[in-house]
């Protein structure tokens, strides 16, 4: 098993036929995903990349020819909640959505229409998840993977590619690294995808990347505390040294009520039992220190 | 993006709120011929407000009183000479001052963990509000507004109630339905009130009425969503933006100053921020904060690297890519572009890994750069490049 995505993934691209939603389609294939199916209005009967991925004109025809049941989605950002929508609405039950630049509130309906479907969306702006060996959607590079059993769940891009290169270098392979996106309104948060790893018989570690601003990583914190607290489990927040940033008016300070600071975050994955590393490279040798064999 | 308060103020009344009348003044002079027609209006007092996209500015003494037009005159000459957190005051917001019989505050975010729009209201009003929130996080009320609906009658009703309005409760129930209309038409993340006032005024038959109106405004809106709202776009005060900042902003670059000496470019907000830190545990100072974007090609890296070099105390520059979208030999040629073209020398110290590492690798190597395996490494050559850090600071064990 793995979280989210597996062998059994049957994948569908949204915004096959443009230049990212191509590019990333072709190198997801030579992982070894699943690609089923690609949908661009306008031209369905085509195919995709070197004609080995049929492209239909709606997801609902997709999915009812191809069984598809998790979408990738690369639409520009002026379409891409409404792809999201589409998605839901014709029974997928896992989105990833890779789009940035979305207007933060077009999400707001988009994800309470998302959670009332009982579906999942991971992101917008997020660079989607690799279950090594398994499967991989989105734009995360395959080459630096290794099949094992660490979760590691981050909120930035290339961020993440950095701490799963040191990972695999020192030899700790992952169950699924996700990638759960940077913008305001996301689908789903740290503690949604911890709880995904608590569930999962085949991750026995857990990495946490994390950035200022937000609380999530507090409140992803409180949960490890109370249900995670035999998994050995490390973390990295970046930004310790950022100069205080953009603030949201009096408005932004009063919801975050002081969290959001490095040292916040720092703090209370500490007391929650992570290890917090100084820099990427780190983040193997703590696991070692935190008890994992793996 | 934030805007300025008169600029606000106007997307407050684009969606019918009671916001008193005001003027904008650049020059003391100007600000006379404001106060004279505000005090002609009947008013006893005109207030004279900095307009700085900071906050505290009322802290700073960036708001008077002034109760004739030669008085104006001078508290403006006075405001538009100051310095506000290093931002000089360019213009001045006139307006009749209010005689105000209650402030209450009321704000509308995006809640990020709620996921939804929150309103937040106080009979706390006027004074600093995040105070209360810490102090007394009991009076201030919130709620979040329906994802399809926006606020809802009995929702804006309730707020009006908790706030204490009292005779007002409808009017503060509208104010409360139109912070949210606002947001959605523009794109804010952030509409705030404070004060929200009920202030007397004089009726045309000499008795004195009062009504609930907005006495300030903080917008503050999603640059995402600017190419939807082209007017909006307009907004952004040259005067407060820096022409470096224009510049990176005007080339896709997120691009922040620092005070220190090592220039930094990379792919990726949370990897940026991860160099910064980096660079500071090997005893150096960052000199920026840089994020080149998502598959940025030649001239953008060029154009990072003329913002970067036109800070003259940076002595040293770190370049780390992590290729994914980006492609590794894109930018080792437009390093070697950019370097051609430097009008000043300053080391350079890059690492490129992923998409097509192996290429860029090459092209660095045949140019003579210094290159380095690990981020780690590349951070403390930087360091040992930059004669502005002190260098005894080691990577701890």
């Amino acid at each position: 098993m793995s979280i989210l995505i597996g062998r059994e993934t049957r994948l569908l691209v949204q915004g096959v036929t443009g230049r990212e939603g191509e590019f990333h389609s072709r190198s997801m294939v030579e992982y070894g995903t699943a690609v089923v199916a690609g949908v661009t209005p306008g031209k369905g009967g085509q195919s995709a990349i070197d004609g080995r991925v049929p492209v239909f004109d709606t997801v609902f025809e997709a999915v009812t020819q191809t069984g598809a049941d998790t979408s990738c989605i690369f639409v520009p950002a002026a379409g891409a909640p409404d792809a999201v929508m589409e998605a839901v609405s014709a029974g997928i039950r896992t989105i990833f959505c890779i789009t940035e630049g979305i207007p933060a509130l077009d999400m707001v309906p988009v994800v309470a229409m998302v959670r009332a479907a009982g579906a999942t969306l991971i992101g917008p702006n997020c660079p989607g998840a690799t279950s090594p060996g398994r499967a991989k959607v989105g734009i995360i590079p395959g080459s630096v993977h290794r099949e094992g059993r660490v979760g590691v769940v981050s909120r930035s891009g290339t961020l993440t590619y950095e701490a799963v290169q040191a990972m695999s270098d020192a030899g700790l392979g992952q169950s699924t690294c996700v990638g759960i996106g940077g913008d305001p309104i996301i689908g789903t948060t740290f503690t949604e995808v911890l709880e995904r790893f608590a569930g999962d018989p085949e991750t026995d570690a857990i990495v946490l990347i994390g950035e200022i601003g937000g609380a999530a990583e507090e409140h992803a914190a409180a949960w490890a505390a109370e249900h995670l607290a035999d998994v050995p489990k490390v973390a990295f927040i970046a930004g310790r040294t950022a100069p205080e940033g953009k603030r949201m008016g009096h408005a932004g300070a009063i919801i975050s009520g002081g969290a959001g600071t490095a040292a916040s975050k720092v703090e209370a994955l500490e007391a929650a039992g992570f290890r917090v590393a100084g820099s990427p490279t780190e983040l193997p040798g703590l696991l070692r220190d935190a008890g994992y064999r793996g | 993006m934030k805007i300025q308060e008169a600029d606000a103020k106007d997307l407050l009344l684009g969606q019918g709120l009671p916001v008193p009348g005001w003027t904008v003044a650049r020059t003391p002079a100007e600000a006379r011929t404001s106060a004279e027609h505000w005090l002609a209006e009947g008013a006893s007092q005109v207030v004279i407000k900095a307009q700085v996209l900071v906050g505290g500015r009322g802290k700073a003494g960036g708001v008077k009183l002034a109760g004739s037009a030669e008085e104006a005159e001078q508290v403006a000459g006075r405001i538009l000479g100051m310095d506000i957190k290093g931002i000089p005051v360019r213009k001045v917001l006139v307006a009749a001052a209010a005689e105000i019989v209650r402030e209450y505050y009321l704000g509308a975010v995006l809640d990020r963990a709620g996921r939804r729009i929150l309103l937040m209201g106080s009979a706390e009003g006027g004074v600093d509000i995040e105070q209360v929130a810490v102090d007394h996080p009991e009076a201030i009320t919130s709620l979040h507004a329906d994802p399809y609906l926006g606020l809802l009658d009995h929702q804006a009703r309730h707020l009006a109630f908790a706030m204490g309005l009292g005779a007002h409760w409808k009017a503060g129930a509208a104010v409360a339905k139109g912070l949210v209309q606002t947001m959605l038409a523009n794109d804010a993340d952030l509409v705030e009130i404070n004060p929200l006032a009920v202030v007397r005024e004089a009726a045309p038959d000499g008795a004195s009425t009062e009504r609930l109106v907005c006495l300030d405004a903080k917008i503050t809106l999603d640059e995402s969503a600017l190419a939807r709202h082209p007017g909006l776009d307009a907004l952004r005060d040259p005067d407060e933006e820096d022409p470096i900042d224009r510049e990176a902003r005007e080339a896709g670059i997120s691009f922040i100053k620092l005070h220190g000496t090592i220039g930094c470019m990379v792919n990726g907000a949370g990897l940026a921020m991860t160099t910064m830190d980096l660079i500071k545990r090997a005893g150096g100072e960052p000199a920026n904060f840089l994020d080149i974007g998502g598959g940025a090609r030649a001239d953008k890296v060029a154009a990072a690297m003329r913002l970067i070099l036109t800070d003259p105390k940076v002595d040293a520059i770190l370049v780390n890519i992590f290729g994914g979208i980006t492609r590794g030999d894109e930018v080792a040629r437009g390093l070697i572009e950019a370097r051609a073209q430097q009008t000043r020398s300053v080391p350079m110290v890059v690492r490129i890994v992923g998409t097509n590492a192996t290429e860029a690798d090459g092209l660095l190597r045949e140019a003579r750069f210094e290159t380095a395996a690990s981020l780690d490494e590349a951070a403390a050559k930087a360091v040992a490049a930059s004669a502005g850090s002190d260098g005894s600071a080691g990577m701890p064990a």
